[in-house]
């Protein structure tokens, strides 16, 4: 790979080489500015490469990319989905309360045993499968823009959760006391790196991440998707059944969101409403930043975990140099907007 | 390539059969009673003007639409499609002249797409892709990746690509729409080299053309349709290109071209060894004088209209010079070059010509909306209207009103209104880029006319075209480029075909 760069270059008149170098600068600065905040964060607080803190970036990042793979397949179909985060908190809420240990004191229902691990796990999916359905279905059936679909059932979610937090001896508090077999299950740990155990949960979702990968690139559903993404005209007329990938792309979507409100559920410990509260922007960017496209039908597994990363170095390194925290959000957003702009520029038909 | 004419092939049955079709919408009658048969192992041409009848046809056999009288026989069998995957499952496929694919998956992606050869349920196997798309491209003489991505190669390619999806198909009766309209001279020879080898193997040909020359060499036999009726069935041979326009146009054309009136004047714009940043165009220097109308040749790729977009601005310009009355100007961008009293009517009509949803008059005065100001931000539109009307009469746009929307025109309207959009900023020089592209022989030549017309007012015309007798009917000078550069300049008049392709292979 370098040695064809350098081939290549050589093999440049000299005139073109300055520009050469500058593309190739350019298209790569995503990596270049990174290497280079990593180390001048580096120099200024030695403690963010230590052990602690990469597993923490690493933990983060996995609890970050369940929802961004979910919400990448939506903005291939050109798409987006802005009930993610709403649907995140639901689920999370769902999961604890049904999770919460026997006898704890402000236990939301009483009566109700700690349920199988597996059982709620189910419940939970079915729960996101059932909004992602709603997404999809409206989306291809009535020709809405996800956008406007999601923008209504992120609504409807959040007050049905409103509801549930309600419900039982709740009223409305958050829900801790989960049960430690939930908590074993997600956040224990059986690997350690540098001495900082590494949390079960990134394991479970390099799993999912891999399946993910190969129903992107292996199967039949995968390749229609991305067909549909790029040109839903020819994929109808080549007999692909265009509202069923798209109802399944938001269903396999609100499956993925899912995972993440359980992971969450347990991570976290304490589930309010605000529980994924704006999860979906943080998911969208990372899709973006690593490459998934909004013109549709590009994207690919390797560039939504580099995008998550990414975005997570940022966000921990910029608590690490001890920015104000309300200065955090201005740089955050400057940061999203310059690397799109830059990633944007490979999409470019130069003239 | 050989003509094979119908003799001795009457006894042979009818591959395909469509019988006294009828199709009404509301206060039109499309068509009415057309039978239309194709034999096994030959190409059949249907001609005929835009809205001739000829796609409701086509629409009728692949169940786009549901015909309301008629029947349809494939191989003897009667058949109704529900949809074009149906047809396409019978072994009825239409290559359609907007190809439709899916540009960011690869080859065989596209080839096999709605049918992916799966195992376990839900696995694609790759190899098993390959394999067989490797097959059917070696059997058409094809020499295109399987797994190059659709949107990097160009248009003739794609085009093989999708008659290789249709051979992929097993497909008896194979339509081609225009199928080499954007096609060069080389990829023509070899487009009909695969319809030879299909021809062969015993499929029907459907071809739907404008272009004489094209199907008079490649059709068995031809089909004219004229106001929703089939006019003449002949075997090629019997055919001649007057007998066709007559056919098509239901009266005598005295001739395909307008007489050359308009004498040129003194240069007016020269570029000076102009080059392009990120375009193959490479130090060309050119003139066009007042009143003249200027070819640019060449194959695909030659450069041609990037040099259009160079001069317009559009492209990033490395260097060089354009001289306007011999005075430098630079032409940093559309708007400057527009101040500078230039006009480009691009290629792809639909995709960079129209705004399809908007009606005549938005599309007519958008690029001259300063002249109908009052004050600074008010736009008088009852000005915008008298202009957009005095157009449409002036060019004979064939419209309901000034209010519909431009998508529903056909192609040769759609390009008046756009040469009435330039006309309102006052051009000197109309930088033309295939502007017949698409459009029916009568339409054609009004857009002639109406060159013609400008010229002898004294605008200045730059067309860039890929049909050579075009250029030579209608051009004073043609200029031909190859590889980026000028490789020649002949005098229309006393030009051939045959000097303007050896000078367009120059550089290859």
């Amino acid at each position: 790979m370098k040695l064809k760069i350098i081939e290549k270059f050589k093999a440049l008149e000299p005139s073109e080489r300055r520009t050469y170098l500058s593309e190739l600068l350019i298209s790569n600065s995503l990596y270049i500015l990174l290497a280079a905040a990593i180390i001048l964060i580096q120099c200024i607080n030695p403690r963010f490469l230590s052990w602690p803190s990469v597993v923490n970036i690493i933990s983060l990042s996995a609890a970050n990319l369940p929802i961004a793979l979910g919400i990448a397949g939506a903005i291939i179909l050109t798409g987006t989905d802005l009930s993610a985060g709403r649907i995140v908190g639901l689920v999370a809420c769902v999961a604890a309360a049904l999770l919460q240990t026997s006898g704890y004191a402000a236990k939301m229902f009483p009566g109700l045993d700690t349920l199988p691990i597996p059982l709620v796990f189910l419940l939970v999916i079915a729960i996101g499968a059932l909004v992602g359905f709603i997404n999809g279905y409206c989306t291809a059936t009535f020709h809405l823009h996800p956008f406007i679909v999601t923008l209504s059932t992120q609504l409807v979610v959040y007050g049905a959760l409103l509801l549930f937090l309600m419900s039982g001896n709740n009223n409305g508090q958050s829900i801790s006391g989960l049960d430690p077999s939930y908590t074993a299950f997600i956040k224990g740990s059986f690997l350690s790196l540098g001495g900082t155990p590494i949390p079960n949960y990134v394991w479970y979702v390099l799993g999912i991440t891999a399946i993910m990968w190969f129903v992107w690139n292996k199967t039949a559903f995968g390749k229609n998707m991305f067909a549909v993404g790029s040109n839903p005209d020819a994929a109808n007329v080549s007999g692909v059944n265009v509202k069923r990938v798209i109802v399944l792309v938001f269903m396999l979507a609100g499956v993925l969101y899912a995972v993440t409100g359980f992971i969450e559920a347990a991570r976290i410990g304490s589930n309010s409403a605000a529980t994924g509260l704006n999860y979906e922007l943080d998911a969208i960017a990372a899709c973006v930043i690593g490459g998934v496209s909004f013109v549709g039908g590009t994207g690919k597994i390797s560039g939504v975990i580099l995008g998550v990363v990414l975005l997570r170095l940022i966000f921990v390194g910029l608590t690490f140099l001890g920015i104000d925290a309300n200065m955090q959000y201005i740089i955050k957003g400057l940061i999203i907007l310059i690397a799109c702009a830059i990633d944007m520029r490979k999409y470019l038909v130069r003239r | 390539m050989p003509n094979i004419s119908g003799n001795g092939s009457e006894k042979q049955a009818f591959l395909l059969e469509m019988r006294s079709i009828v199709k009404d919408f509301p206060g039109v009658h499309a068509l009415k009673s057309v039978s239309f048969a194709v034999r096994p192992g030959s190409v059949h041409a249907l001609m005929g003007e835009n809205g001739a009848g000829k796609s409701t046809l086509m629409k009728c056999l692949f169940g786009i639409y549901q015909k309301d009288r008629g029947e349809i026989l494939l191989e003897g069998k009667q058949v109704r499609f529900g949809n074009p995957k149906e047809a396409l499952e019978h072994g009825v496929a239409m290559v359609h002249q907007e190809l439709n694919q899916a540009l960011k998956r690869n080859v065989m992606d596209n080839i096999w797409l709605g049918r992916y050869p799966t195992r376990f349920g839900g696995y694609v196997s790759e190899k098993e892709m390959y394999r067989r798309t490797k097959e059917i491209f070696d059997s058409l003489g094809l020499s295109i990746d399987p797994h190059r991505v659709m949107g990097t190669m160009s248009v003739a390619q794609r085009q093989m690509a999708e008659i290789a999806k249709a051979v992929s198909y097993d497909a008896k009766i194979i339509v081609l729409d225009e199928p080499t309209s954007s096609l060069t001279e080389q990829e023509v020879a070899h487009l009909f080299e695969i319809i030879g080898t299909l021809r062969a193997r015993g499929c029907g040909i459907i071809y739907i053309s404008h272009k004489m020359e094209e199907i008079l060499k490649i059709s068995d036999e031809i089909t004219v349709m004229r106001d929703g009726a089939n006019v003449a069935t002949a075997p090629a041979a019997e055919m001649t290109m007057d007998r066709i326009i007559r056919l098509m146009v239901g009266r005598e054309l005295s001739s395909r071209f307008p007489e050359k009136l308009s004498k040129p004047g003194e240069v007016i714009f020269r570029t000076e060894g102009i080059s392009s940043r990120f375009t193959q165009v490479e130090d060309v220097s050119i003139h066009v004088r007042k009143g003249e109308i200027v070819g640019l040749a060449g194959l695909a790729g030659a450069g041609r209209s990037e040099l259009l977009e160079n001069i317009f601005g559009i492209s990033a310009r490395k260097c060089g010079k354009l001289l306007l009355h011999g005075k430098e100007i630079r032409n940093r961008s559309s708007r400057e070059a527009i101040r500078n009293g230039f006009a480009l009517v691009t290629e792809e009509r639909r995709s960079t010509g129209i705004f399809g949803i908007l009606d005549i008059t938005e599309n007519t005065t958008v690029s001259a909306l300063k002249r109908f100001l009052v004050g600074k931000f008010f736009v008088n539109d009852g000005k915008r209207y008298q202009k957009t009307e005095e157009m449409i009469k002036r060019l004979g746009v064939r419209t309901a009103s000034r209010k519909t929307q431009i998508r529903t025109l056909s192609g040769g309207n759609q390009q008046k209104v756009i040469f009435g959009r330039w006309l309102l900023t006052e051009p000197e020089i109309l930088l033309l880029d295939e502007p017949t592209r698409g459009i029916d022989v009568g339409a054609k030549f009004e857009i002639y006319q109406l060159m013609e017309e400008l010229a002898a007012r004294g605008k200045s015309i730059i067309i860039v075209s890929s049909e050579l007798p075009e250029l030579i009917g209608v051009c004073h000078r043609i200029y031909v480029m190859s590889g980026g550069k000028v490789t020649g300049e002949v005098d229309a008049a006393s030009t051939t075909q045959e000097e303007i392709m050896t000078l367009a292979a120059k550089n290859l």
